[in-house]
């Protein structure tokens, strides 16, 4: 008898496509899931340093941490420590990618060259860019320059890792239906090679951000008298924790929302990744 | 007419894959290469495309010589091989670029209606089925004219249905334009049903071992008798080039088996 009860039950769940609506709703649904325990946790943090369990004085409860974003806001210094650490991850980030396309691109596009080139970046990279930092500093003095090419050295690696490897990787298979069709050299690289490469690079572009959002912190603890890097310092120094992690709250929505630049950016050119997605993951 | 004239071909590592293959076929004729791995046919096809240019010998087509990819001569391969960021239209159009948009336009759209693809037209590739996605590699192949086309074992990813539709579209287009078919193949009943000729070649070194005409009227019945006979005759062909004896009319042969491997 539970059986014929169940049966019906069964099929209507299984054999029934989920209608848009509920898929919507699952899209937004989803990520709240992951907010939960962070938002929990901060509650909690919250209403323990309200009970009075925990003074709150080193780790600042979420309210604090708040006030002190409204306050540099209001005072203008919010803003102008941002603008100078954005600018200063833009030009790195601009100079980097430039430098590693162009290397990557020719590295991978020629064997030669990779043969000259590619040992010595190679060996560039295994060593640690924070150690470059004196040495920048003695050449080219402590503000701005050595900030930007410090940033920039970091963006440069995973750009041109990132270019070359695309570049070698793309298939032999693809490139000869461009001979087939006779494709001049330019025509065979805008035609076959940048469609063919641009996933890779997109990723690391955001690989490069990534560190160049890193590097930044690094450039702007070697004596900065602003931005986002200078408030975390300045907080240490002045025993501020709230400005801290209201700095680390900032470095976070900036990172995650140039990230999330490049990606809308590029969405439109890849549209038919998505495709893939849509078959293989959706189903 | 296509000419090939003595073809050889050494690889650097001294493998000799091809030795003095000679071979005339007219404007509009249908050829199947079939022979053992190592028989030389897909380095044949890829010199006459002019992808891989042969040691020795030469390809001529209407006494143009050919040693690099050619206006006139298309190539299908095992694999569709469409560019997975564009449109199948755009796949189709890829070799039209240098015609204006709206014409460009016109042949695409005649290619895949006569593809059966119209509907897929905006479709990406990741999205076709395999036969599909053959499907218009053929028309990208086809919707520039080419006087000969050339095919490298083209069907053969594909299941045995999806392949026995294939061949008979084949058939139906290349009866639109007739261009010249050279077609590489593993599979006896293909080489049957489609070709006016058959070049059974032998292994190390690949080189002609017989040629067998298939004198039968389109459209083949793969059931009938005559069918049959010239499958065996191929089949027989194919067992003697790799140095099996079989008694004449020994219907039981294992080269169709030992193609596949």
């Amino acid at each position: 008898m539970a059986m014929t009860v169940e049966l019906p039950a069964l099929e209507t769940t299984d054999g029934t496509i989920a209608p848009p609506a509920s898929r919507r709703l699952r899209r937004w649904t989803q990520p709240a899931i992951g907010l939960l325990l962070p938002l929990g946790l901060a509650l909690a943090w919250e209403v323990t340093v309200w009970l009075g369990f925990s003074n709150g004085r080193l780790v600042p409860p979420p309210t604090k941490i708040f006030a002190a974003i409204v306050e540099l806001a209001r005072s203008g210094e919010l803003a102008r420590h941002i603008m100078t650490t954005l600018s200063r991850v833009a030009a790195g980030f601009g100079l980097g990618v430039l430098a590693g396309t162009v290397l990557g691109a020719i590295s991978g596009y020629w064997t030669l060259a990779r043969r000259l080139l590619d040992p010595t970046v190679q060996a560039l990279r295994a060593i640690p860019s924070i150690a470059w930092v004196p040495l920048f500093i003695l050449w080219l003095g402590i503000f701005e320059t050595s900030k930007i090419v410090l940033i920039a050295v970091g963006v440069f690696f995973p750009v041109y890792l990132g270019v070359m490897g695309a570049i070698l990787s793309v298939d032999r298979k693809i490139v000869e239906v461009g001979r087939t069709f006779r494709l001049s050299g330019p025509a065979m690289i805008r035609r076959i090679l940048l469609p063919a490469v641009l996933p890779a690079y997109v990723v690391a572009l955001r690989v490069g951000l990534g560190l160049g959002w890193m590097f930044v912190v690094a450039a702007e603890f070697m004596g900065a008298s602003e931005g986002l890097g200078y408030l975390l310092i300045d907080g240490q120094q002045l025993g501020k924790p709230a400005q801290i992690v209201a700095a680390i709250v900032i470095f976070a929505i900036l990172g995650k929302t140039t990230d999330w630049l490049i990606e809308i950016g590029s969405a439109p050119l890849l549209r038919w990744q998505d495709a893939f997605g849509r078959h293989s993951g959706g189903a | 007419m296509l000419v090939l004239n003595g073809l050889g071909k050494i690889y650097p590592n001294g493998v000799n894959a091809l030795e003095r293959f000679s071979a005339e076929i007219r404007l509009g004729e249908i050829v199947a290469i079939i022979g053992g791995s190592g028989c030389g046919k897909s380095t044949l096809l890829r010199a006459i495309a002019g992808l891989d240019r042969a040691t020795s010998g030469t390809v001529t087509l209407d006494d143009i010589k050919i040693s690099a990819p050619h206006a006139k001569i298309g190539i299908i391969f095992q694999e569709p091989r469409l560019l997975p960021w564009l449109s199948v239209a755009e796949n189709i159009g890829f070799g039209l670029s240098d015609l204006p948009a709206d014409i460009r336009r016109q042949k695409v759209a005649g290619a895949l209606a006569r593809v059966g693809l119209a509907d897929k037209a905006d479709a990406w590739p990741r999205e076709l089925s395999g036969g599909q996605a053959q499907r218009v590699a053929i028309a990208r192949a086809l919707v520039p004219q080419p006087e000969v086309l050339l095919l490298d074992e083209p069907f053969s990813a594909l299941d045995a249905f999806t392949r026995r539709d294939l061949q008979d579209h084949l058939l139906d287009l290349w009866a639109d334009t007739r261009p010249t078919l050279v077609l590489v193949t593993h599979d006896v009943d293909e080489a049957v049903v489609l070709a006016d000729r058959v070049f059974v070649m032998r292994p190390r070194p690949g080189r002609l071992f017989e040629e067998i005409k298939v004198n039968l009227a389109r459209p083949r019945d793969r059931n009938s008798p005559m069918f049959d006979s010239f499958k065996r005759r191929v089949l027989t062909a194919l067992d003697r080039s790799l140095d099996r004896n079989v008694p004449d009319g020994d219907s039981k042969s294992t080269a169709g088996e030992a193609m596949w491997w």
